[in-house]
């Protein structure tokens, strides 16, 4: 059986929206900026995909949602723009941000520290979460922007966008949230909560990669990233990419409609899930409160079996999984959420998250389970950390000098 | 960057066949008890080295012959990605049937190579390296234990970087015999940093003692000093061409005042030094006439061929004077 469970990496595309695409390749392929009626021919599906945009986030329509190519080019566009329009051509010098941003929006603000902008990075309490108390005391008056992610990417934890929002308001701070892992897995109501910006992205929700949008409220001035042609009334430019818009518009829809009944059926499928490796596992633990998560997303610790060495068996499994950890990618640092949460460090080179869908099924969730305790238990077997092995001889182990 | 490298690739379609054998199944994995070893009248050694917290640790047990101190029985535990346990693996199986004495002399390196399917292929991913650098260090801990003896004893250089097992001795005569301006150069040449990449500058995955920045640097800093010493020492002999720009600037100076200048304010003029440029054929001398020479009709033919000639004999014959 094959398992995919990294849907917070990127999600399937829906049949669906796969469907609504297809004509866009082949039968009403115009430019949407000529005049004549090839390019005229897609107005109507892109219009339709505008008003499932701003349907799905309840969006005003004296805000804007601009088409991207994906929410690393919104979050460049909101960062980069407020330190052009707010701070090289205002009085502002300060953004304020948190420990574990996508990189987009870390490596954004390296680049603008680099320009001369300071930036206040925010910790993160004991729930990977950074509360809003905290980013209140760290508004001066010079502070251009707050970003803050809607839900963390690695644990699913969802942030308090609205009490921050609030704080932003009242300070007169302009606010940015990265919704990457929000929109499609939990509401996102935009009249209910103070915005100024938000970024998405279509393939964490269904949808093709390749598209994303950006929200700006009450159509805020933001100098263009991309300059050019006057698509997207200026704001954006760059030819339409009209079966994508398509497709993103059918995915918010079909991620969004009914979205409380979505949720508990992701929901009760990941809960079985964790129940049973918390149960049938020992030192094992998850990270961050179910409540406060997005019912999709478990990040879970395993005491003695190093993540990558996992994600191989569960890859032999034929289950997708991932990590942050050391060695699953180039990068060799241990999971820098799981650190700023307080785990200790061996802890941090152990995480594994598993991501749902809605179209993970029962029978999956009974795969995993089998396959994962058998992986941990392989692993112990080999590791030195886990087994109940006699005390060395020669003394402890050397103690790690790695950089953080 | 580029064509090929514009996709990163998987990490794991870099494994060789035999670190993705011994991954899913490694041959030494597991323990060796003091019971076991009693009975056969073995030396039991057991060595951890790495830390879990650094995401990769391992344990080294041997069976030693203290007869004739061979390592009989090696088996390892580890806790760490494929690489680690794949170079474990192979690690402990290198160590079975060699002395004590002659294990220490395994490497990272050797023990990457045996993970080769072909020998010109790397087994594993430049960043993987790192993971198969402490199986050399704990043989050396394992050997130090059985010895009696602190296992630094067994490295007679300061190696900067472990995972191609350059020494610092290395690095700097290689920097200094090959003109090495660049870390990118320094990589090229040894390969010291072109792994893991810790090696290079502070933050990578592990802190260093010694970083390919800093050594470039003294180095370089050293042979800019080592060419002011000889410059000084080439102007003292009066050797033109090797002179520093101060030292030609005063130079030259020093021969228009003796020779030139004089009789050029006899005739209400004279001229200034603006700046010399060094290229391979030419010394080129900036000037500036002042004064009744500023105009002159001969200050671009008879004054300026005399005031070339005078410098080309008493400096160097590489000089050419020219008027701004």
């Amino acid at each position: 059986m094959h398992v995919y469970l990294d849907n917070n990496a990127t999600t399937m595309v829906d049949p669906a929206v796969t469907e609504a695409m297809i004509p866009f390749f082949s039968e009403i392929y115009g430019n949407p900026n000529s005049l004549h009626r090839y390019g005229t021919a897609s107005h109507p599906a892109i219009t339709k995909a505008i008003n499932q945009m701003y349907k799905a986030i309840n969006a005003s329509d004296n805000d804007d949602i601009i088409f991207t190519s994906c929410a690393t080019e919104s979050n460049n566009w909101v960062l980069k723009s407020v330190w052009v329009d707010k701070i090289l051509n205002g009085d502002k010098n300060h953004i304020v941000t948190t420990e574990v941003e996508h990189p987009s929006v870390l490596s954004t603000c390296r680049f603008l520290e680099e320009q001369g902008v300071k930036v206040t990075y925010l910790p993160v309490n004991d729930q990977g979460i950074v509360e809003a108390h905290t980013l209140r005391s760290f508004i001066t008056d010079k502070t251009a922007l707050v970003s803050v992610m809607w839900a963390n990417n690695e644990t699913g934890m969802i942030f308090p966008i609205k009490e921050m929002g609030q704080i932003c308001k009242e300070r007169g701070v302009l606010f940015h949230t990265d919704a990457v892992q929000a929109v499609g897995k939990i509401p996102v109501d935009l009249q209910n909560v103070h915005v100024d910006f938000m970024s998405m992205s279509a393939h964490k929700f269904h949808g093709p990669k390749g598209i994303g949008a950006l929200y700006i409220r009450n159509s805020e001035a933001l100098t263009p990233l991309l300059h050019g042609g006057e698509h997207m009334g200026g704001r954006r430019s760059g030819t339409l990419n009209v079966p994508y818009i398509v497709g993103m518009g059918k995915a918010i829809e079909l991620a969004t409609q009914n979205i409380e009944e979505k949720m508990a059926l992701i929901r009760a499928k990941r809960d079985r899930l964790e129940d049973a490796l918390l149960a049938q596992l020992e030192d094992v633990f998850t990270v961050g409160s179910r409540e406060n998560r997005t019912p999709n997303t478990i990040l879970i610790s395993i005491r003695g079996v190093e993540g990558e060495g996992m994600l191989w068996d569960l890859n032999n499994a034929l289950i997708g999984a991932s990590t942050g950890s050391a060695c699953a990618s180039e990068d060799l640092e241990a999971n820098t959420v799981m650190l700023a949460i307080g785990a200790d460090h061996e802890l941090a080179h152990t995480g594994i998250r598993l991501s749902l869908s809605r179209f993970t099924t029962d029978a999956e969730v009974d795969y995993v389970i089998e396959s994962f305790t058998k992986a941990v238990a392989r692993l112990r077997a080999i590791s030195s950390s886990y087994a109940k092995v006699q005390p060395t001889p020669g003394g402890k182990a050397a103690e790690c000098n790695i950089h953080h | 960057m580029a064509k090929n490298d514009l996709l990163g690739g998987s990490l794991w379609d870099q494994y060789s066949n035999k670190v993705t054998t011994l991954m899913n199944n490694p041959h030494n994995q597991g323990e060796i008890t003091q019971e076991e070893c009693d009975a056969d009248g073995y030396k039991l050694i057991v060595a951890d080295f790495g830390a879990e917290s650094c995401g990769d640790a391992v344990r080294l047990y041997w069976a030693v012959d203290p007869k004739t101190d061979t390592i009989v029985k090696s088996k390892f535990k580890s806790f760490g990605c494929g690489t680690a346990i794949a170079s474990s693996d192979m690690m402990a199986e290198l160590c079975i049937g060699k002395t004590v004495q002659d294990a220490v002399k395994i490497t990272n390196i050797d023990v990457e190579k045996a993970l080769r399917d072909d020998p010109e292929t790397p087994a594993v991913p430049p960043q993987k390296m790192h993971c198969s650098v402490m199986a050399y260090d704990v043989i050396k801990k394992a050997a130090g234990l059985y010895l009696g003896v602190d296992e630094s004893s067994f490295e007679d250089e300061i190696i900067v970087c472990e995972c191609a097992r350059v020494s610092l001795g290395t690095l700097r005569e290689v920097i200094k015999l090959n003109d090495l301006k660049t870390i990118e150069q320094v990589t090229d040449y040894t390969k010291a940093g072109g792994f893991c990449k810790s090696c290079i500058k502070p933050g990578g995955h592990e802190a260093r003692e010694y970083y390919l920045v800093d050594i470039l640097a003294d180095v370089r800093a050293e042979m800019d000093q080592e060419k002011m010493r000889a410059a000084a020492d080439a102007g003292s002999h009066g050797d033109f061409e090797a002179m520093t720009l101060v030292q030609k600037i005063k130079a030259i100076d020093s021969v228009i005042d003796e020779s030139i200048r004089q009789f050029l304010i006899m005739d209400g003029g004279n001229m200034e030094v603006i700046d010399i440029k060094d290229s391979p054929d030419y010394i080129d001398v900036y000037i500036r006439y002042l004064g009744a020479c500023n105009g002159c009709a001969s200050s671009s033919t008879g004054t300026l061929y005399a005031i070339e000639a005078t410098l080309k004999e008493k400096l160097s014959q590489k000089i050419r004077v020219l008027p701004i």
